[in-house]
């Protein structure tokens, strides 16, 4: 029953959907007032239907209802109850209408939000976001229905995928979603101004806090996916340029570049094509990145299934969107042609720059992930094209991105003499190049060109990060920060740290496999690793051999570590947990590979030093995004909305 | 069903069990040690979901990890290593595409973009250092 | 308006090829061994250890090699045709990979031998050479001595019709396939 009425919710939604795409579109161009106020309720109907359904399939999960397919595909009666509920988003069906939800949210927010735009400008945003959500809605209900029954239905069901039964793997899809789903709000807000002729630095001002919003998600959606794979799989990796990934990289970077963008037509009311292109270009990738991960046309761990008949249909959807908005920019972007001057030492100018350099940069991902698929389908052979190739071209446009962000941020508007900023830069930049020469050969005797190189621009940023705040707090000179200002500084000091933390545990991490049998001390990287024991111990739904082992620093105990290596019974398959222990500075990290027999095991060794600073470096990104977003005309403009929204609105009802 | 299974997890179980061994030592020298680790991690498994042999667990990566340190044992150089790998696996099983005329576009690719991308910086900066700086006084 | 068209037109271009993959699975990696000759091996028979089973015992014949183990669910799904077609006349040798001798025996026992014979090797030696990455794969091996075409998953009448039996009309000559008509050559 409660199934079906899933299925009727979903629907409904889509009919919601349907009045949220046209009327509120027809009624702009039309002025027909009445039209558009249709937008804000459809949508807040559409959310309720979406929640509902949702809701539907979840308590599905929770009550054992292995008569829904996907319920029996995902979950199993002895799975813990926590897992249940996240297994709703465990496999294709599920996490469309997850990716669902999370749009009727982002669309209710920009609803809410939106009482201070003129309304013809609003009813268009909420027009193109119901598009979106009908389209999506429509390839859930038609072709991946989380609701299809099976009958007769089984007694127990296949069990979620054991990789998802953990911890990280309750987040990071939701996370990840908010950011992914989220730049369909920008988008909607750039195809509103294509479509209503007009691009200003109120529609700049507007866009810019939800571009942030859903890059904060973004940011630490892709943070969640790589710490987790590096504890979960096993092996000790944390990013492996796997086309999953690079679908989700690829919208951060346009996002990155689009709110750097929007900062400059903000202030300027120049950049307008730029800015619009990005937004397009980000949503489009975070349509693409759907398109790769669902219909088998690249090969992925990641990979949900694999049809290519839904395929078809995501690349309508592709063609639909990215299509229609490239052509529409085609056919109005000419009217947003602005003058406004900069010269070469200027925040304008960097600000170029870095869109420049963040579309070589996703350029540079997009064209070695499909790369392997274009040379088949010319019939030049089969090729892969793996972490080798991006390690390496990657560093190409972001090596001197990051080195010119920390320039960038001492940069006035407009035009500085370029031997100010040089002044001001002096002595952080003399700082980062001599502790990115000595640091490497200090802590670790050795170190590459590349390794001292991307050392120095790492230190370089975090210095020129922190002059300012530092100039103000203790010298006391200049204007206080604004929020955003700090948010600013935050963030681009995280970026610097995150170079650091990938550098350092790139180029100095230790990795052995040794044989070892209980009783064995093994020694490798500056510590002691005892074998102590290994012991059987039962979970709810897995059976797991667990080794102990003790970690020794010259003889004295730093932690006790208990990898796993669990079988899980329903589906039979075995997986590994690592055991680390991370103390800021470094993590040691253990892993049980498989029985050698006679009592030997082989055990992975890790010894990942700065590998934090990863983790470290994405939220002080994040967190800066958030101060950012806190700044005080966004907290001014709030309350106009909501003083607007107590009054009727002018040229409605 | 789940018997199959477990049967089947015990016949793979055993079946790494009996070559694992092997394939478990070090290298004794350093260097030699290094290179198979660099060369196990640009080794595509042919029957993975895009993972290298350093990295899988299935059966055909633990047996191409075998042959890898086998033959640096031998003293083969890391091409040598590759072209046995690739003549019978295909190009496909190296993550590190090996230049030929069409790789060569491949490679060449990111470096063309950054050009390109250079040009296109250069040519908006030259048409707006001559546009007014507006009327607002510089901060 | 030439600058204004160009991301549509990339879009464009990217989105044909996209179109084109979906047609294509990246899963099928074509085999560099197709066209080159047979890799030199030498291995026991699986039935008989005193046996052995090498390149000679293909020579100058049509033949077909078959990777198998008791441990491969799919190969059981290929075995029924394998021992028909071994009994219309064509020839078929095996290639036991990472298997218990004792359990090869006792499955060739029960379900049927469709093999001239069959390569022991349990360290999957012999197999890298052939670019093995699991069973079931079949090779087709011309008469002299070349690969003409190898498959991976099981070999079916529906495969066998579509795949292998255009390669083998074009191949055979009457000397080299006196079993074509037999296996649904003519």
């Amino acid at each position: 029953m409660i199934p079906e009425f899933g299925q009727l919710a979903l629907a409904l939604a889509l009919c919601l959907a349907l009045v949220q795409g046209t009327l509120p579109l027809v009624g702009a161009a039309l002025g027909r007032a009445d039209w558009m106020a249709l937008a804000r309720p459809a949508a807040a109907g559409q959310f309720v239907f979406v929640a509902m359904a949702f809701g539907a399939l979840v308590y599905a999960f929770l009550s054992d209802d292995f008569s829904v397919l996907f319920v029996a595909q995902h979950s199993n009666s002895a799975l813990p109850v926590f897992y249940k509920a996240t297994a709703a988003w465990g496999g294709h069906e599920g996490s469309m209408l997850l990716w669902i939800v999370v749009l009727a949210f982002w669309t209710m927010a920009v609803a809410a939000g939106s009482r201070s735009q003129p309304q013809e400008f609003a009813s268009r945003v909420l027009g193109v976001l119901g598009i979106v959500s009908a389209g999506v809605i429509a390839f859930a209900f038609f072709t991946s229905n989380p609701f299809m029954r099976l009958i007769p239905a089984p007694a127990d069901g296949n069990d979620l995928n054991p990789l998802l039964q953990d911890p990280g793997m309750i987040f990071h899809p939701p996370t990840l979603y908010m950011g992914y789903v989220g730049v369909a709000v920008p988008f909607a807000f750039a195809v509103a101004a294509l479509l209503t002729g007009r691009l200003d630095k109120d529609w700049a001002k507007w866009t810019r806090p939800w571009t942030v919003g859903a890059w904060i998600f973004l940011t630490a959606g892709i943070t969640l996916g790589s710490w987790w794979a590096y504890y979960e799989l096993g092996w000790g990796g944390w990013w492996f340029w796997d086309p999953v990934e690079n679908s989700s990289f690829m919208p951060w970077l346009m996002a990155t570049a689009l709110l750097h963008s929007l900062a400059v037509t903000e202030r300027r009311g120049i950049f307008k094509s730029w800015t619009v292109l990005l937004a397009i270009a980000a949503f489009s990738l975070s349509l693409l990145g759907t398109f790769l991960t669902r219909t088998g046309v690249m090969i992925s761990v990641h990979a949900f299934a694999s049809d290519p008949t839904r395929g078809l249909f995501i690349l309508a959807l592709l063609a639909f969107f990215t299509g229609g908005s490239l052509l529409l920019y085609a056919m109005r972007a000419r009217n947003f042609e602005a003058e406004g001057g900069f010269k070469l030492v200027s925040r304008e100018s960097f600000l170029l720059a870095n869109n420049v350099l963040l579309v070589v940069a996703a350029g540079v991902v997009l064209f070695g992930t499909l790369a392997p698929l274009i040379v088949e389908a010319l019939g030049l052979g089969t090729i892969s094209v793996g972490p080798p190739y991006f390690n390496l071209m990657f560093l190409l446009p972001a090596l001197p991105l990051v080195a010119l962000i920390g320039v960038g941020m001492h940069t006035g508007w407009r035009s500085m003499p370029g031997d100010a900023l040089v002044r001001r830069l002096r002595v952080p930049a003399v700082a980062g190049v001599v502790l990115g020469i000595a640091t490497p050969f200090v802590f670790f005797d050795t170190a590459s060109v590349l390794t001292v190189l991307a050392v120095s621009i790492a230190l370089w940023v975090c210095a020129s990060s922190l002059l300012d705040p530092i100039r103000r707090l203790v010298y006391r000179t200049g204007a206080p920060l604004t929020r955003g200002q700090v948010g600013m500084h935050l963030a681009h000091f995280g970026v610097g740290i995150f170079m650091l933390g990938a550098t350092v545990t790139s180029a100095y991490n230790m990795e052995r496999d040794f044989s070892a049998r209980p009783g064995d001390t093994i020694a490798a990287g500056g510590y002691e690793f005892v074998f102590k024991s290994i012991r059987e111990v039962q979970g709810p739904n897995f059976v797991a051999e667990e080794g102990e082992f003790e970690l020794r620093s010259s003889g004295e105990l730093v932690a006790l570590l208990n990898p796993q290596i669990r079988t899980y019974q329903v589906q039979g398959s075995a997986m590994t947990e690592a055991a680390i222990d991370a103390n800021g500075l470094r993590d040691v990290f253990v892993a049980l590979g498989e029985p050698l027999g006679e009592g030997a095991w082989s055990v992975r060794l890790r010894v990942k030093p700065l590998i934090g600073f990863l983790w470290i470096g994405s939220a002080l990104m994040a967190l800066g995004g958030l101060v950012a977003i806190t700044d005080r005309r966004y907290r001014v403009a709030a309350r106009e909305t909501r003083q607007g929204a107590a009054q009727p609105a002018p040229g409605a009802a | 069903m789940k018997k199959l299974a477990r049967v089947l997890a015990l016949w793979l179980g055993l079946a790494a069990c009996a070559f694992a061994a092997g394939s478990q030592q070090s290298f004794d020298d350093p260097a030699l040690e290094a290179r198979y680790r660099a060369l196990i991690s640009e080794i595509r498994c042919p029957k993975c979901l895009n993972e290298s042999i350093a990295e899988s667990n299935a059966p055909v990566a633990a047996d191409l990890r075998r042959e890898v340190r086998r033959l640096i044992g031998e003293g083969a150089s890391d091409d040598e290593v590759k072209t046995f790998l690739s003549s019978r696996y295909g190009e496909f099983v190296l993550y590190r595409p090996r230049l030929s005329p069409t790789t060569a576009v491949v490679w060449a690719a990111p470096l063309a973009f950054l050009v390109l991308g250079g040009i296109v910086f250069w040519r908006i900066l030259a048409a707006k250092r001559h546009q007014p700086l507006d009327e607002e006084p510089l901060p | 308006m030439l600058r204004y068209l160009a991301p549509l037109a990339i879009f464009v271009v990217i989105g044909v090829f996209f179109y084109i993959g979906l047609g294509r699975n990246p899963n099928n990696v074509p085999s560099p061994l197709v066209g080159k000759p047979v890799p030199t091996f030498s291995l026991p028979s699986v039935t008989n250890p005193s046996e052995t089973v090498s390149n000679s015992a293909l020579a100058g014949r049509v033949a077909l090699v078959n990777v198998w183990g008791t441990w491969c669910v799919e190969c059981r799904h290929e075995h029924a045709f394998l021992v028909e077609l071994s009994r219309a006349g064509m020839p078929i040798f095996g290639l036991n990979v990472r298997d218990d001798r004792a359990a090869a025996i006792d499955w060739l026992d029960r379900l049927g031998n469709p093999y001239v014979s069959s390569g022991f090797d349990p360290d999957g030696i012999a197999a890298i050479d052939w670019g093995v990455t699991g069973a079931p794969e079949t090779f087709l091996i011309g008469s002299d001595g070349t690969i003409l075409h190898k498959h991976i998953s099981p070999l079916t009448a529906r495969v066998w019709q579509d795949d292998f039996l255009p390669i083998l009309r074009e191949h055979c000559g009457a000397s080299d396939c006196p079993f074509l008509a037999a296996v649904g050559g003519r």
